[in-house]
């Protein structure tokens, strides 16, 4: 039975790469991968040989001259005496801001609007159909530079704030609306503020042991502890007695009307609120058709059987209902906040200086470098892009269906 | 028993009563607002306060708009009207009664040889007829004044209609050749139409020689041809390579290192061509493309010329080889990882760098470039999601026929699959059709770019809000009915699938 | 190496057949029969598109000397519009011909991006426009300002630089466009606007209520706007730079629109004007165009006194003064070479 264990050992032959399925795929690749170098050859070769028919070179080295204009949102300082470089950090933090703060808001009026559609009541899921369409049907860049007009004209200027204007502060003087941004008071740390700030947090620990704890026990006893009230007074006592205790060190700089604008405070720039809101709104309504359709999703009778056990309509949404609407909430969500974040580039439609305005604006636009510069942003955007889908994807694979 | 006393028992009543009418707060539209607007007092105070809402939204908004003024001519004269009729507040929409075209068309010229002969004769025949307006020897000045008088004359309407034929018969010709993808209903042959559409498109479009999108047209069935004798001669692999092969010899040069002007053929069929029988339009340079036509065009071109390389894309995802499968991944991702603005500006920043020395492309092919591939990696995900779709005893049955892979995607899966993903396509279609508004960051005169354009003008300097209300609104009303449909269509192939 | 390229489905005969990169500039616009000329997306005076779709302007008109003595024909242009980001990329890449899109004339720009300034055809400088009512006399009196600016101009830079020099602080409020400048300065989001004093001028000009703005005495810049070319290109370099003496010379001469042709039918006493409407010498063939080429081109726009009133003169909206860019007999800085 040797020779029938043993099949005759066939040399090999050419053709075999072509027509012998176990090397054809093997074929291919190597085919395809002598494509994609060559590809890649000839795109290098071509663009070296334009450069150098310009006379131009590639280097990184203009990152690290002057920039020498000045940018008005800053999350670290900047003057317009600083590099290059610091000028693109400062408009990735730019974006970045935006783009988590957008996120947040965008879900917030997301699954407040995807709910509403649902509402019983005719108005609201009229009027809730009417904003998602409208968001939906018109292209963002419209949207933005809209909100930015109607943040323009019809928030009073600063000077409408001097006395006898017709503007005033509002909250106790404390914050001001006006057409250039909303002026907010800003914290001023004095010498003993350390602690207080130390033990806040540590407070907030404490909330999230309690809690811990709490279940625990609820597991073990079935006793409940009234773990909100016990929280809230976390949350207050100790702070502001170590406030008190260390002789109130940190105070609050309200804005104030002089010279031409306000001073003190903190200023949350027009630009940055016209672009954070369109940029939600706009993606809310794309949150509001996925929350809407990940409810539908969930069958009724799963409220039913909920009911039947006699849970309570809130206690039915927390634990029936939203857990597994979840699930089909969460893919098409996470492409939404990626694209929300792609979005904040059209930030140059209202000067907002995000990266793109400043290392693929400005920048390559003062130094001629377009070639480094869009590929310095390419790259940024990237890898934040990878690292949200990546991060969205750790979640969801937490709230993913168990299946054994 | 119960006969009997049924019978016997007079006092049973043997009539129905007339049913009474319902109490007076459970009907008509009483009822209706009690259950759908007061429910409850949440849902009244949400009702009233929505109400409010709307009312001071709309106080707001509709004298402005109703009060409009539609007959001036300059921002200037709006604002004299305006304080003439003593409102306080109008809008000035006169700033689209003359420029919708322009909003609508950029700066695409009209065909004012047609228009002069058939709507403004008798000028023309005045100014000394056509050959002396607009031969090649007339005085060009006095060729801009007579169009702009004639235009004056004749009304926007006329010029919409007949001066702007092309592109109107493009968008026509657009939807005709569409139908039959998206009825089955009609007759196949009409696929054969929507294979010359792009050719039909662009010679409609951009004019030139016929001879142009003719011969490309007849140079890829030729290659296709070539391919197919072949493959059925030796073997398909080898048909496949003379295909290519076929493809570099009609379209590009495949000696770049010896060149001795043979290569392309494409260029000395189209000059034989064309001097043999000249025929053709007007030849329109991409820089006059602008408006909502250009918006149209990007996003429709783009979408159709990604659909092929989406699908190959998606299949390449799938595939079982780690190399393709690990290049489609990296082109997909890198595209959908950074935005289309930034894609723009090396489309017109950088492309040019990347393109043999010497090459140079008008911007608006390397936009449509650009955004092709773009839209291929959103359509391959797309394309992707209607493979997985598709129950796995399909793939099992086209193996157990026997089919290779290519017979079992092309019979078996991808009709299926592309049947599925083709909501999924027209919502690409309108989230590219949206961005296309982008284009006017690289300078292409898009809708919003001609916004500026016409706010720079003495006449409309300091214009926005109906600008950017009617631009808004040309976009909701494509977008909005195209989103329908998708919905239509979504809801029609779910019930084929049940 | 020359390659060509053609990708069959998109390419359309004529529209991107591949071009050999041998032709110079002058010949690719004769084998074109129009010029390319990247302009601005729309800036009141300089350039913008009428209801009919042709543009009128300054720097338009500019373009349509150069294309009628290259073409003979002034409306054998096809006009490229540009953003401030894209334009130098553009015309280095050969997109354009010519560049005539307000550019300022810099070192770095002239050298390192390799382009070539053939003259200027408008001296602007940088200035400030507030409300009346600030009471501001002087720039300098801006401290803690918010200020307007375009992003991608040399007018960030300047700002920069002169807010540092004073020592002074302010608040960049960067718009896109002209037009969002404007109308943020209306709404009374920046206090001031900042830009070149002859855009000042022509977005002042619009106002419902002109009076109540004012453009303060300083100029911070040096703005000399002019043509651009590619570097190398020398000959095509010469017509762009001659057509323009052409028109500044033709004023000083007092040649115009209404008497070129009187003027250039016979030789006249003044050998400057034969020689510049070529009744005498062979000027025109020197640079490759007929003899006859600056009749042609001041016929077709006028000389540059003509041009500068019809687009942003005094009696036009814009309503800007000769200033610097009056002829240097009149004391301005106009200054055509002898045509010899």
């Amino acid at each position: 039975m040797a020779d029938v264990t043993e099949p005759p050992r066939e040399s090999f032959r050419l053709s075999q790469l072509l027509y012998d399925s176990r090397y054809r795929s093997l074929t291919i690749q190597v085919v395809a991968a002598m494509l994609i170098m060559a590809l890649l050859v000839e795109l290098v070769d071509n663009t070296v040989t334009n450069l150098a028919a310009l006379g131009k070179d590639i280097g990184f080295g203009f990152l690290w001259t002057t920039a020498g204009y000045d940018i008005n949102q800053q999350l670290i300082p900047f003057s317009s005496q600083d590099t290059h470089a610091r000028a693109a950090v400062v408009g990735i933090l730019n974006t970045l801001l935006v783009a988590f703060l957008g996120c947040i808001l965008a879900t917030v009026i997301g699954v407040l609007a995807g709910v509403l559609r649902l509402s019983k009541n005719w108005l609201i899921a009229r009027i809730m159909t009417v904003y998602v369409e409208a968001m939906r049907n018109t292209p963002l860049l419209i949207w933005i530079l809209i909100v930015f007009a109607v943040m323009t004209e019809a928030t009073p200027q600063p000077r409408e704030f001097r006395e006898g204007g017709s503007a005033s502060m509002i909250l106790w003087d404390s914050v001001a609306i006006s057409n250039r941004g909303v002026y907010i008071p800003r914290p001023v740390w004095a010498e003993g503020s350390g602690l207080v700030v130390a033990v806040f947090l540590l407070s907030i620990v404490g909330i999230f042991a309690l809690r811990w704890y709490a279940r625990r026990r609820q597991e073990a006893t079935g006793q409940q502890l009234p773990v909100l009230w016990i929280s809230l007074g976390l949350f207050f006592v100790p702070a502001l007695l170590a406030y008190f205790v260390m002789g109130r060190p940190v105070s609050l700089e309200y804005p104030e009307l002089g010279g031409f604008n306000f001073t003190g405070g903190v200023q949350i720039r027009n630009s940055f609120i016209a672009l954070w809101l369109a940029l939600s709104l706009y993606t809310s309504a794309f949150i509001a058709e996925i929350v809407r359709a990940g409810i539908l999703a969930v069958s009724k009778g799963q409220t039913e059987a909920s009911f039947a056990l006699g849970l309570q309509p809130n206690r039915t949404m927390q634990l029936i209902i939203l857990p597994q609407a979840l699930r089909v909430i969460i893919p098409p969500l996470i492409s939404q906040y990626l694209n929300l974040t792609k979005n904040s580039s059209l930030a140059i439609a209202v000067g907002y200086m995000d990266v793109r305005s400043t290392l693929g604006g400005i920048t390559i636009n003062q130094t001629g470098r377009e070639l480094e510069g869009m590929l310095l942003l390419g790259i940024f955007y990237l890898i934040t892009s990878l690292i949200i889908s990546a991060l969205m994807n750790l979640y969801n694979s937490s709230v993913k269906l168990k299946e054994r | 028993m119960s006969d009997t006393h049924a019978h016997s028992v007079a006092f049973a009543r043997d009539t129905m009563l007339p049913p009474a009418p319902p109490p007076p707060g459970e009907t008509g539209a009483i009822r209706w607002i009690r259950e759908n607007l007061f429910s409850s007092w949440s849902n009244g105070l949400l009702t009233i306060v929505s109400i409010y809402l709307i009312w001071s939204i709309l106080s707001a908004i509709l004298p402005w708009t109703l009060q409009g003024i539609w007959d001036a001519g300059s921002l200037g004269e709006c604002r004299a009207i305006r304080d003439e009729r003593g409102l306080s507040t109008a809008a000035c929409w006169a700033v689209i009664n003359e420029r919708w075209l322009q909003i609508l068309f950029g700066f695409y010229p009209t065909d004012n040889q047609l228009l002069a002969s058939w709507f403004y004769s008798d000028e023309l025949a005045a100014a000394g007829g056509l050959e002396a307006v607009f031969g090649p020897g007339s005085n060009s000045t006095a060729r801009i004044e007579f169009i702009a008088a004639m235009k004056a004359d004749i009304g926007n309407l006329v010029v919409f209609f007949f001066g702007y034929w092309r592109p109107l018969m493009a968008l026509a010709l657009l939807v005709v050749a569409v139908a039959p993808i998206l009825y089955s209903s009609l007759p196949r042959k009409l696929l054969w139409f929507s294979l010359a559409y792009p050719f039909v498109a662009v010679f409609l479009l951009w004019g030139g020689t016929i001879w142009g999108p003719v011969s490309v047209a007849v140079g890829l069935v030729a290659a296709i041809l070539v391919g197919r004798v072949v493959a059925a001669a030796s073997g398909a692999l080898l048909g496949m390579l003379a295909g290519i092969v076929a493809v570099l010899a009609i379209f590009l040069n495949p000696l770049p290192f010896a060149d001795i002007g043979l290569f392309p053929l494409l260029p000395h069929v189209t000059g034989v061509l064309n001097a043999a029988m000249p025929i053709g339009l007007e030849a329109i340079p991409s820089d006059d493309f602008g408006g909502f036509m250009l918006a149209i065009i990007i996003g429709t071109s783009g979408i159709v010329l990604s659909l092929p390389l989406g699908i190959v894309l998606a299949l390449g995802r799938q595939s079982s080889m780690p190399l393709i499968k690990w290049i489609c991944v990296t082109f997909i991702e890198v595209i959908r990882g950074v935005p289309l603005i930034v894609w723009l500006f090396t489309a017109s920043l950088l492309l040019n760098y990347f393109l043999p020395p010497g090459t140079n492309f008008d911007l608006l092919l390397r936009v449509i470039i650009m955004v092709t591939l773009f839209a291929s990696a959103y359509l391959a995900e797309v394309v992707r999601g209607g493979l997985a779709a598709l129950p796995k005893g399909q793939y099992e049955a086209a193996d157990s026929l026997g089919l290779d892979y290519w017979k079992a995607m092309r019979l078996i899966v991808l009709p299926q699959a592309l049947k599925i993903s083709i909501p999924g396509i027209v919502n690409t279609f309108i989230g590219l059709f949206k961005d296309t508004t982008l284009v006017v960051f690289i300078g292409l005169r898009d809708p919003l770019g001609l916004t500026n354009a016409i706010r720079a003008t003495a006449e409309w300097n300091g214009i926005y809000w109906e600008l950017y209300i009617f631009v808004g609104l040309l976009f909701f009303v494509f977008c909005f009915f195209m989103s329908r449909y998708s919905m239509y269509l979504e809801r029609k192939l779910q019930t084929d699938r049940r | 190496m020359k390659k060509s390229v053609f990708l069959g489905t998109l390419a359309v005969a004529g529209l991107a057949a591949g071009l050999a990169s041998a032709q110079s500039t002058l010949e690719q616009v004769q084998a074109r029969g129009s010029l390319l000329c990247g302009s601005n997306e729309g800036l009141a005076g300089f350039a913008a598109p009428d209801a009919n779709g042709v543009w009128q302007g300054f720097d338009v008109s500019l373009c349509r000397a150069i294309a009628t003595a290259v073409l003979g024909d002034p409306q054998a242009v096809e006009f490229v519009p540009l953003t401030s980001q894209t334009r130098f990329t553009a015309l280095a890449a050969g997109e354009v011909d010519v560049l005539v899109r307000n550019s300022t004339w810099t070192y770095s720009r002239d050298t390192d991006l390799n382009l070539d300034f053939v003259g200027v055809n408008y001296y602007d400088g940088q200035g400030f426009m507030v409300r009346s009512d600030l009471g501001v006399s002087s720039a300098t009196e801006l401290d803690g300002a918010t200020v307007c600016i375009q992003t991608g101009t040399t007018t960030e830079l300047n700002l920069a630089d002169f807010f540092r020099v004073n020592n002074i602080t302010y608040e960049p409020v960067p718009v896109a466009t002209n037009a969002e400048g404007q109308q943020q300065y209306l709404a009374g989001a920046c206090d001031v606007y900042t830009t070149d004093v002859s855009g000042l001028a022509a977005t002042r000009a619009t106002f419902e209520n002109a009076s109540e703005h004012v453009i303060l005495p300083e100029i911070v810049s040096k703005e000399p706007l002019g043509p651009v070319v590619r570097h190398g290109d020398n000959d095509w370099g010469d017509i762009v730079r001659w057509t323009l003496n052409a028109l500044v010379a033709a004023e000083e001469y007092g040649v115009t629109s209404a008497n070129v042709r009187e003027l250039a039918a016979a030789p006249t006493a003044n050998p400057e004007i034969n020689r510049l409407l070529g009744t005498e010498g062979e000027l025109g063939a020197m640079m490759g165009l007929a003899n006859d080429w600056a009749v042609n081109v001041i016929a077709a726009v006028g000389n540059y006194g003509e041009v500068f009133e019809q687009n942003i003169g005094e009696n036009t909206p814009v309503g800007l003064a000769r200033g610097l860019n009056a002829q240097w007999t009149d004391g301005g800085l106009l200054y055509s070479p002898p045509f010899r």
